[in-house]
């Protein structure tokens, strides 16, 4: 078992595209880190430069404190799960697991031995002598993941396992995998641009946009205190309400834009004189009555999901107000056409500095 | 498709019926005459029907019969066009899937010029370069060998371009996997990608083994040596014998068995061969 450091990681293609700006940051042993972003925002390339699969362009990867940059792939003692499989369909199950073992000289009855168990904690007993073509997509998931475990390595890679799997498998997987790491202990390195994925099986969660680590911390903290507009939006389904907003020139408070409604609440302390873009979560706009209301919103239209309903709508105002979702309790009925008095706590309005979209603290 | 059209129904059996007839017409000519005595082919009238000296007529052309008429015995002809188109098909395959590797999975420079060159060739035919191609040949003192009558023709784009088709579709995850599995290079080959391509291999086979033994041009230049006849260019030494008749009869039985090899391969491989044409296990 080993921790993993990144060291002023940097990657630049030869063609000049630079996808990786500069990544510095370690991971416990044993930890379960996720790394989530948009498609394009080099995060599969990051996983790929652990693996060994891409050259690191600038900097150092460490797994267990040994610097890994120019080790081949099978020398760094990782296992890896790629998001289609990638499992050899002429071999049998048995014979895909057995294969890299095979290849380190391991001993026939050492690899009989491991195959068995990871068969047995996989569910994947009576299936070993199947070909690939022969088993459902979550079995193949289940042998990926197996021929990951029997190398029992430093580090377990993950690059979108789940992406192929229907809906319902992908939350048992989900379960799966998150319950199998526990057990093993082992460092896992996970990529996903799901955020449902990321926010349940991370101990700690590298949000990546454009090549760049925008924030790094547990899957909470970086929920509760966004770093930056980017995870803020990323991060929390529904995205979060971004209203432009302009500091009341003497006294707290923020003016929304286009709206004649006013946040009476204290701005940090770094705050700008200029503009600033407040965010607020759906989930922290609470329905009340019209006296202790913070903000009116003119409902447009109503998503009832059953436990809950989104609601969506404009700030009341002079003319188009900005848009603003809001969850409520599914039992709440409101129609599109009537007016919603909301609550919101001080604590919950997050502020962004407009210009760099940097949160203000 | 759904259709009812009584009279395009007609049209077309008559259409494939004419084109059997062309096709399978002469074949069975050749069978008839080579169940005759050469007296009944001397005739000037060609029979239709089989006659009663099968056996006689093969047991003589498979033995040694033909010495007498100024020939080689059909058997040794036989053994040396197998061994030309084993030597062909298989050499074909190997150096094609090995260059096909090469391009696909390996980044070298100037690897899509060799890529073109190799594509180049498929516009020199043998018969094209044939003049050149001799003169090597015979400075490399292979006229008479069965690497004579083979290594030229071993050359292949058409199988390069195929390999590399279907190199292509294979996914790269796989190449990765294999090598954080510790596989390198040559062990991915073999133990991956060959296995992978054993349908296209197959396939290729079939067509290379019957391109091989249908070779005419090539053996009938470079082979002086009876010992090294192969039986295509064979059959047409059996016709041009000077001061005497050609035994037509035996010409003939020695056509059928000219054309069986090639049969059996495509019986025999058929299965092989349509699934590496159509379909890819993955």
């Amino acid at each position: 078992m080993a921790g993993l450091e990144f060291i002023g990681v940097r990657k630049t293609y030869p063609n000049g595209f630079r996808a990786i700006h500069g990544v510095d940051t370690s991971v416990a042993d044993g930890a379960f880190i996720v790394i989530v972003g948009p498609s394009g925002c080099g995060k599969s390339t990051l996983l790929r430069m652990v693996a060994g699969l891409e050259t690191v362009t600038e900097g150092e990867i460490r797994i267990g404190g040994r610097p890994v940059n120019a080790l081949e792939p099978a020398d760094r003692n990782i296992a890896m799960v790629f998001q289609n499989y990638a499992l050899y369909p002429h071999m049998s199950v048995f014979d895909n697991m057995a294969y890299g073992l095979r290849n380190r000289r391991t001993p026939r009855d050492e690899i009989e031995r491991r195959v068995a168990d990871a068969s047995r904690i996989l569910q994947l007993d009576g299936m070993l002598d199947r070909r690939p073509s022969q088993l459902s997509g979550g079995q193949r998931q289940r042998v990926a993941m197996g021929r990951a475990i029997v190398r029992e390595p430093e580090v377990f890679l993950f690059d979108e396992p789940l992406s192929n799997l229907d809906a319902k498998l992908r939350v048992q997987m989900r379960l799966e995998i998150k319950r199998l790491q526990r057990d093993l202990g082992t460092t896992s390195l996970y990529v996903t641009h799901d955020q449902v994925e990321a926010m349940t099986l991370a101990d700690r969660l590298i949000v990546m946009n454009a090549g760049v680590a925008e924030q790094i911390g547990s899957p909470l903290d970086v929920y509760a205190e966004p770093a930056t507009v980017f995870v803020a939006g990323f991060i929390g389904s529904p995205a979060m309400n971004f209203l432009a907003g302009t500091p009341v020139p003497d006294g707290p408070g923020v003016v929304l834009d286009g709206s004649a409604q006013a946040l009476p609440f204290p701005l940090p302390s770094s705050a700008p004189r200029g503009k600033v873009t407040v965010g607020i979560r759906p989930e922290h706009l609470e329905p009340v009555s019209r006296d202790a209301a913070t903000l009116e919103l003119a409902v447009d239209l109503v998503e009832a999901l059953g436990a809950d309903s989104l609601v969506h709508g404009q700030l009341a105002g002079d003319g188009q107000g900005p848009a603003v979702t809001v969850r409520v309790d599914g039992a709440l009925r409101v129609a599109a056409g009537e007016t919603l008095p909301l609550a919101l706590a001080p604590e919950r309005v997050h502020f962004f500095d407009a210009g760099n979209g940097r949160r203000l603290v | 498709m759904v259709e009812n059209r009584p009279w395009l129904t007609v049209l077309s059996h008559l259409v494939l019926s004419i084109g059997v007839l062309v096709t399978a017409l002469p074949i069975w000519i050749t069978f008839v005459a080579s169940t005759h005595p050469v007296e009944v082919l001397m005739s000037g009238r060609t029979p239709l029907w089989p006659g009663d000296r099968f056996i006689e007529n093969y047991t003589t052309v498979l033995g040694s019969g033909m010495e007498a008429a100024g020939s080689v015995p059909v058997g040794m002809m036989m053994w040396n066009s197998l061994v030309m188109a084993l030597m062909i098909a298989i050499g074909k395959i190997a150096i094609s899937i090995i260059a096909a590797y090469a391009i696909v999975y390996f980044r070298f420079p100037l690897r899509m010029t060799c890529f073109w060159i190799i594509f180049i060739t498929l516009m020199l035919p043998v018969e094209v370069r044939i003049l050149p191609t001799f003169g090597v040949v015979a400075d490399l003192g292979m006229l008479n060998s069965y690497w004579g009558l083979s290594v030229p023709l071993i050359a292949s784009a058409t199988a390069t371009f195929l390999f590399r088709q279907f190199f292509l579709t294979v996914p790269e995850e796989l190449a990765e996997a294999a090598r954080i599995d510790g596989a390198g290079p040559l062990k991915f080959f073999r133990d991956i990608l060959l296995p992978l391509s054993r349908t296209n291999i197959a396939a290729l086979f079939v067509i290379l083994f019957i391109y091989g033994w249908n070779q005419y041009l090539w053996p009938l230049l470079v082979t002086t040596d009876e010992s090294y006849y192969t039986i295509v260019m064979g059959i047409q030494r059996m016709v041009a014998v000077p001061d005497s008749e050609p035994v037509w009869h035996e010409i003939m039985a020695t056509s059928m068995l000219a054309m069986l090899p090639p049969v059996l391969v495509v019986v025999f491989m058929q299965r092989l061969f349509v699934k590496g044409l159509i379909e890819q296990e993955k």
